[in-house]
């Protein structure tokens, strides 16, 4: 029925530590008494507050609202009162603020009106893209980007395939595969959906193989839709990192996505399986996005398992439900082992992107201070990206940013994979993301300092311009002046002439 | 003989026409070295260096009159950029002119303000806004740090802070100066 499986290169066999988490249901979290939700929670720019400090507001009412292009909109996960706007703490690896709107739930959860659509063919694509980004929905995978973007075609691609991944391949997470277990049939509505506002011909739904009963819940979802024909489930090898969105279409398409291209290029377009569930609770039910699926996990985690939790919770209050062994302000992941980031502090909220909270990790080797590099070259064999990180590592190190550019150093995805191969320790995944913010850093300053030299050239210029108009001004006055002299001098002269004509004429009469 | 010595007349003509159209068309502008020094300098647009901006300045090095160690804003990495530019052994910044520090921004106390114009006549990138008599302010995007608006302030209303980070300016630390710290830290 499909074509033989493709392959991408590197990549490694990790331990999937994934059963802690899938032994029940998912959980509902509790509402907070209090939910912090930061303006920017995607790529793009930040939405901007449309609600005031002590307004109501009802579950699913719009409080913040897109700006600009890319950027979607922000709701209330649950009823109750603004009763803040402004800095707080954000899970981010900086552990610095940002603008968040802050509300205090009454407990009631009241919500909104919700407009739903029943037929969503008789609404344009462009139409249903406008309801699904002011529904606030992202891509659920990590990365956050807006959602509605990658569900136009635009005018000079035509998409051949909607890829959803379910390959959750990294260890611990398992959210994804208990949304496909028993969600399946929403995840489906999705999926039309975004077939629809594509136009795409066909639908591949990736899974790994280490999650038989979310593919047999999946099949089995699919039966029941005769008019899904172009659908398919292709089973994918557990591999780390097959979940890379380039490296699951080596995998399951056999076609590379150039470097600096995007899938689109070649006319795929991936989305996650949480993310295609959201459309579907958009479109079909008026419900915006408001809360998510979050694994929470690790050694140290008793009470394992998934939660559907409301954006804005505290991820204390999770943990607290979860009954952790974790201590307050004790550092946890958020994201998995390989790409998530440590975070500290009890006071962050989960977020669109929050799909892990990882607390202890399985048979961690205590830190310990990097050796050398040998150059044994482990760390190239696993790169999924045929990246060379030793390079990538001796360039970062020594802060020659331009070779680690010539390198491809934003290729690299962060999987971790030569890290965790590196027989000396060394934390290369740092190093790169510490180049890539650097070489950041530096294009910023030089647009900064680009735009500082327009403005001081016109500076320059005007008060040239000035001076000349004030120079010019001046003569202009000055010739007025002498103009206005000889005028006078030259009335002087003739009425001396005249006279002296009419004394004349006098003398002669 | 005559068609030959016609033709190379004409060719003569031809190559002529297309050199003389090249020079005009492919014409540099200004001096490629003082634009490729000027890149590098921070713009500023301070003075410390005793120049009346970084372009005079740009032109004086390209010049050969003056040390590649007199722009503190710029500091160690614009020093070291300058030294590979031009061929030369980077030095360390020159005191005299001043220290590098942290990337500063101005900010005016608007409820002092006077409303006088004289920030704004000293600001080399128009970086305030205000009219006579009504408070001015700063464009927090636009302010280079310079610090010349500081000083003509005739009730001292300007302050210098300490540009902060936010996450999207932030930068992952360097792994050499934190190893022991893995980085799941666990
Ligand atoms: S795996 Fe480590 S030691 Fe081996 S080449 Fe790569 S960086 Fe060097
Ligand atoms: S982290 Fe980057 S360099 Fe290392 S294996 Fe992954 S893609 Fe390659
Ligand atoms: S010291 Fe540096 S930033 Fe200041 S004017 Fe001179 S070159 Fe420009
Ligand atoms: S506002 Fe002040 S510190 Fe900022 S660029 Fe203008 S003069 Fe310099």
């Amino acid at each position: 029925m499909s074509a033989p499986l493709g392959d991408f290169p590197g990549g490694l066999k990790l331990p999937g530590h994934k059963k802690r988490s899938t032994q029940g249901p998912i959980r509902k979290t509790p509402i907070s008494k209090q939910l912090v939700l930061p303006l920017q929670q995607h790529i793009g720019a930040a939405a901007v507050p449309i609600v005031e400090v002590g307004d109501k507001v009802l579950k699913g009412q719009r409080i913040a609202r897109a700006e600009g292009h890319v950027s979607v909109c922000l709701h209330a996960p649950s009823s109750g009162v603004i009763t803040a706007i402004g800095e707080h703490a954000i899970p981010h690896p900086s552990g610095l603020s940002a603008p968040c709107i802050t509300i205090e739930t009454d407990g009631e959860d009241r919500w909104i009106d919700r407009q739903q659509i029943k037929d969503f063919r008789q609404h344009s694509a462009h139409e249903l893209r406008q309801i699904i980004r002011d529904a606030g929905i992202v891509g659920l995978g990590g990365a956050g980007f807006p959602s509605f973007i990658k569900l136009n075609p635009g005018v000079h691609h035509s998409v051949e395939t909607l890829l959803i991944n379910g390959a959750e391949c990294e260890p611990y997470i398992s959210c994804d595969d208990m949304l496909m277990r028993e969600r399946a049939d929403g995840i489906l509505d999705g999926v039309e959906i975004m077939l629809f506002a594509l136009r795409a011909s066909r639908c591949i739904l990736a899974i790994e193989d280490n999650k038989p009963e979310a593919i047999a819940a999946m099949r089995y979802a699919l039966s029941g839709r005769s008019h899904l024909s172009q659908t398919e489930i292709v089973v994918v090898p557990t591999r780390y990192p097959t979940g890379g969105e380039k490296q699951l279409i080596q995998v399951v398409t056999n076609k590379q996505v150039p470097t600096n291209k995007l899938p689109i290029d070649i006319g795929i377009v991936c989305h996650n399986p949480g993310t295609a569930y959201a459309v579907g609770r958009a479109i079909l039910h008026g419900e915006p996005l408001i809360s998510r699926v979050v694994t929470v996990t690790g050694t140290d985690v008793p009470h394992a398992g998934n939660f559907e939790t409301l954006f804005g919770t505290p991820i204390k209050d999770l943990l607290v439900f979860c009954e952790t062994r974790r201590q307050p302000d004790e550092p946890f992941i958020q994201g998995g082992p390989m790409m998530g980031y440590s975070l500290a502090g009890d006071d962050l909220p989960i977020t669109k992107t929050a799909n892990c909270i990882l607390v202890g990790v399985d048979d961690v080797a205590p830190p310990a201070q990097p050796l050398p590099c040998i150059r044994c070259g482990d760390c190239a064999d696993v790169c999924p990206a045929s990246l060379l990180p030793q390079q990538l590592y001796w360039y970062s190190r020594a802060k020659d940013f331009d070779k680690t550019r010539d390198y491809n150093l934003f290729d690299c995805i962060e999987c971790g994979c030569c890290d965790y191969v590196c027989p000396s320790k060394i934390p290369l995944v740092s190093y790169f993301r510490f180049a890539k913010t650097e070489i950041m850093n530096q294009e910023r300053e030089r647009h900064k300092s680009d735009l500082a030299r327009q403005r001081h050239e016109s500076r320059l210029e005007r008060l040239e311009r000035e001076a000349q108009e004030k120079e010019e001004r001046q003569r202009q006055r000055k010739a007025a002046l002498a103009a206005t002299k000889a005028a006078k001098a030259k009335e002087e002269d003739s009425t001396n002439t005249a006279e002296a004509a009419d004394s004349v004429t006098e003398e002669k009469a | 003989m005559l068609t030959a010595i016609i033709a190379i007349t004409l060719l003569a003509l031809i190559l002529g026409l297309v050199l003389g159209f090249a020079s005009i068309r492919f014409k540099v502008q200004g001096d490629p070295i003082v634009d490729q020094i000027d890149k590098i300098l921070p713009q500023t647009q301070c003075g410390q260096c005793s120049f009346a901006g970084c372009r005079p300045y740009a032109e004086a090095i390209a010049a050969g009159e003056v040390d590649i160690n007199r722009c503190p804003p710029g500091g160690e990495a614009t020093i070291q950029a300058l030294a590979d530019l031009l061929d030369v052994e980077p030095k360390p910044l020159d005191e005299e002119c001043g220290v590098e520090k942290p990337k500063m921004l101005a900010v005016i106390d608007e409820a002092r303000c006077i409303g006088c114009t004289l920030c704004i006549q000293a600001c080399p990138v128009d970086a305030i806004l205000g009219a006579a008599k009504h408070m001015h302010t700063v464009i927090a995007n636009e302010c280079t740090g310079c610090e010349l608006c500081v000083e003509p302030c005739p009730v001292d209303c300007i302050d210098m802070v300490e540009t902060q980070p936010n996450p999207h300016t932030w930068r992952w630390p360097d792994p050499s100066h934190v190893d022991l710290q893995r980085r799941t830290g666990s």
